[in-house]
């Protein structure tokens, strides 16, 4: 079992942090426009600094509608993480959503996995399950 | 153009009514029967050109967005204009990517997005005076009755 620091980030945003994998799991519980992801990003970055994580699992299993300004949102993210050479991942993405992250050719830097778990088990090394 | 029904909508150009935008239309469409990917199809369009007015178009200031949106059989023609401040140069505005302001973490994907999830996008600007966006999406599922 990891130990899991939980922290309620308020109705749009849940967070968990696994010490044992270095990984902050961002859940986000909104549909993620500019109006939203203005104040998530803002969000998201300080919980960053607080945990100082290796990687991020960006859960989109809450997600039932995103425009442009996700794609902005994730890159933005992976790119402060990706300083300290830590990944970013996503998880439980719906198919509509998955198109606009496809269009962009986000989905060559940052994968996507089915679930959090198999997310999870591609930090400890294997990503081969990765969609 | 004589349409079966017509709606029009018109508010300020806060952020926070870019839902209101999407939502209201995509009801409005919904008389077509569209699928689901289609529905996802017009809300995101919707938002990608709504955003777009109340980003770039008025930048700081408030300004009025307007929607016009004609259904006539199994189509629906959707018009979101603004009188803003227009695109200077409209080609190098629709390349992907191309954003004009990566500081605030935009995608340069918007009509890229405008483009493939709709059937018809025209886009008319001119310079301090406004941009209209018209676009235009064939609901199939209606189509195949």
């Amino acid at each position: 079992m990891y130990r899991i620091y939980s922290h309620e980030g308020g109705d749009a945003l849940d967070l968990k942090f696994v010490k044992e994998l270095n990984v902050l799991i961002v859940k986000i519980n909104c549909e993620l426009d500019h109006h939203t992801s203005d104040s998530l990003r803002r969000r998201v970055d300080g919980e960053i600094q607080r945990y100082m994580p290796k990687n991020v699992v960006f859960d989109f299993d809450g997600v039932g509608f995103m425009d442009s300004s996700g794609i902005g949102m994730v890159m933005g993210r992976y790119k402060n993480i990706k300083r300290y050479e830590g990944k970013a991942v996503m998880a439980n993405v719906r198919p509509e959503i998955k198109r606009i992250f496809e269009m962009s050719g986000i989905t060559k830097l940052i994968p996507q996995y089915t679930s959090v778990a198999k997310a999870l088990e591609s930090m400890q090394g294997g990503s081969k399950d990765a969609i | 153009m004589q349409y079966d029904n017509e709606m029009r909508l018109e508010f300020l150009s806060k952020s926070s009514n870019e839902a209101f935008a999407r939502v209201a239309v995509a009801a409005f469409a919904s008389q077509l029967d569209p699928t689901i990917e289609e529905v996802a199809d017009i809300k995101t369009a919707v938002s990608e050109a709504v955003t777009n007015s109340i980003i770039h178009g008025y930048e700081d200031k408030l300004g009025t967005v307007k929607i016009f949106a004609g259904i006539k059989d199994s189509t629906i023609d959707i018009e979101i204009s603004d009188n803003g401040k227009g695109i200077d140069n409209l080609e190098l505005a629709m390349q992907p990517l191309y954003t004009s302001k990566p500081d605030m973490e935009r995608s340069g994907m918007g009509f890229t997005i405008m483009e493939n999830f709709m059937d018809k996008l025209e886009v008319e600007s001119t310079p301090e005076q406004g941009t209209r966006i018209i676009m235009k999406k064939m609901i199939k599922s209606k189509l195949t009755l």
